[in-house]
């Protein structure tokens, strides 16, 4: 006698506790085994690329704070690189290597946030999260000390950046570096060979490199399936060609792999950190740009290499003072679209690492 | 560094694979008809030396006359970029032919466009609305929308 079983339709969200936001999924069960998948976003939608056709180009900066709050200032930097390519904008020497100290602050303290989530979906309940958050804080204790604030900075400027360095910055992140890297040391030793960890992660989630890329994949989702793209090497913006870092990748395309990739792609952010401050010129930290900067007619796409993956500003003007149109690409959103590909046939405890493991945040994927 | 291809060879090499096309370059972007998009993208996708294996970037742009749905492509293999280009004149009944069947990356950009700005994406296997709901009034990111 056969057993008749009924398919499940479960939603997870809008409010879940693994969807650090409100996205939803509708997911379709045999048991405990996945079957379909939809994701169902928008709820955060906020309008911002149609807020931002009626402001100033500088106005849009605090709006680009609001997209992925993790890493306010990886989207100013994104933001400002569009516009100075579009403008024909020349940014000061000390301006650029403050913008890349910064971006790679960011990306600590997001990848930080990211592995802290991921232990939190494994089950460990806000334990290592709160180490992370212990460091995290550290970081954000410069930013404030630069920006006076803790997460929306609005601290870049099209044309440099709005202040220079106060003189107890440079001896505090001296001191960071050497905390940051006896803390990355840390949670390697207490995670990476942890039992259960890998237990879990291991061949789950598998992503191949012919999907990653068909599929738009960037960042350390793209890097985790073995394809070697880091757009601060392919196609270097600011003066990410002047620094030695290595751009790590791996083999398995699991959420293992994401993980790992995550925690290498932190110590090579300090490697950059420390270059940048050994050569860190004196000088202007902002060019000379108009308040009211009116770019020539046209377009231009600027993209960087943001944590969670390839940022991209398509902007475009008609000559006067506001954006005639801007075009945010979201990483995370199109790190999703493999999302069913990944979970079929996995139980729905693993659905939820695995969405972990693609570290999405909804400000930025809603817009 | 990612070398942007010239648009008028790009141009001219896609005019040869598809004799007859209306294509023509315009500033660094390669201009194609709206229906012929996805054929074209097959074809950048596969032609030697060019094999744009990653859509970078999809989005569209209401400049009142007409849409421009905007391609922005990559090789990873031979690290090099183009734009593409396509422009619908009709306002009530725009149509493009959907890419989603060359790279799945297309799949939530498009439906992006065609929830915010109102294109259709013939051949999107599931084109409705991502970010506003079902039943929405209009299309946000159009300049007449008020």
């Amino acid at each position: 006698m056969s057993l008749r079983t009924q398919e499940l339709l479960l939603n997870v969200g809008p409010q879940h506790p693994s969807t650090h936001g409100v996205a939803r999924f509708r997911v379709w069960l045999d048991g405990e085994v996945v079957t379909n998948l939809e994701l169902v976003v928008g709820y955060l939608h906020r309008g911002i690329e149609k807020l931002a056709e009626t402001r100033t180009y500088t106005q849009v900066i605090p709006l680009t704070d609001r997209l992925d709050y993790l890493c306010s200032m990886s989207n100013n930097l994104a933001y400002c690189t569009a516009v100075e390519k579009l403008a024909g904008v020349k940014v000061p020497e000390r301006a650029e290597y403050i913008r890349v100290i910064m971006a790679e602050l960011q990306r600590i303290a997001s990848h930080l946030m990211s592995v802290g989530f991921l232990l939190n979906e494994l089950g460990a309940y806000y334990t290592p999260i709160i180490y992370c958050f212990r460091d995290r804080e550290k970081i954000v204790d410069l930013f404030e000390m630069v920006s006076g604030q803790r997460m929306m900075y609005t601290y870049l400027r099209i044309g440099g950046v709005s202040q220079d360095l106060p003189e107890e910055f440079i001896p505090a992140l001296k001191r960071l570096i050497v905390d940051l890297r006896k803390a990355i040391e840390e949670y390697e030793a207490l995670l990476s060979g942890n039992e259960i960890l890998i237990a879990r992660m291991k061949g789950v989630g598998v992503l191949s490199p012919e999907l990653a890329i068909n599929s738009s994949a960037s960042g350390p989702v793209l890097r985790a399936s073995g394809i070697k793209w880091d757009i601060r090497r392919a196609e270097p913006y600011s003066i990410y060609d002047r620094f030695k870092f290595e751009i790590p990748t791996a083999n398995n395309g699991d959420c293992y792999d994401r993980y790992w990739v995550r925690i290498e792609e932190m110590k090579q952010s300090l490697n950059i950190i420390e270059q940048a401050l050994k050569d860190l010129p004196a000088g202007e930290i902002c060019a000379k740009v108009p308040a009211l900067i009116r770019p020539p007619r046209g377009e231009a796409y600027g993209h960087i290499e943001a944590p969670r993956g390839d940022l991209g500003f398509y902007i475009v003007s008609d000559g006067s003072i506001a954006p005639y149109r801007v075009h945010i690409k979201p990483p995370t959103l199109i790190n999703l679209t493999t999302m069913k590909d990944l979970c079929v046939g996995w139980k729905l405890a693993d659905f939820i690492v695995i969405f972990g493991s693609i570290d999405v945040v909804l400000g930025e994927m809603d817009r | 560094m990612t070398v942007a291809l010239k648009s008028e060879q790009t141009a001219s090499q896609i005019a040869a694979a598809f004799p007859g096309a209306d294509v023509k370059a315009d500033g660094p972007a390669v201009v194609v008809a709206p229906d012929m998009v996805n054929k074209v993208c097959a074809f950048l996708k596969s032609a030697p030396g060019l094999e744009f294996d990653y859509l970078q970037n999809l989005t569209s742009t209401d400049y009142l006359d007409y849409f421009e749905v905007v391609y922005h492509l990559t090789s990873l293999k031979h690290n090099h970029s183009m734009v593409l280009k396509t422009r619908c004149f009709d306002r009530n009944n725009a149509e493009v032919a959907s890419v989603t069947g060359v790279w799945r990356g297309a799949d939530f950009q498009e439906r992006e466009v065609y929830d915010l700005m109102g294109i259709k994406f013939t051949g999107h296997p599931n084109l409705k609305r991502i970010l506003l709901w079902e039943g929405f009034p209009g299309h946000p990111l159009r300049r007449d929308y008020l």
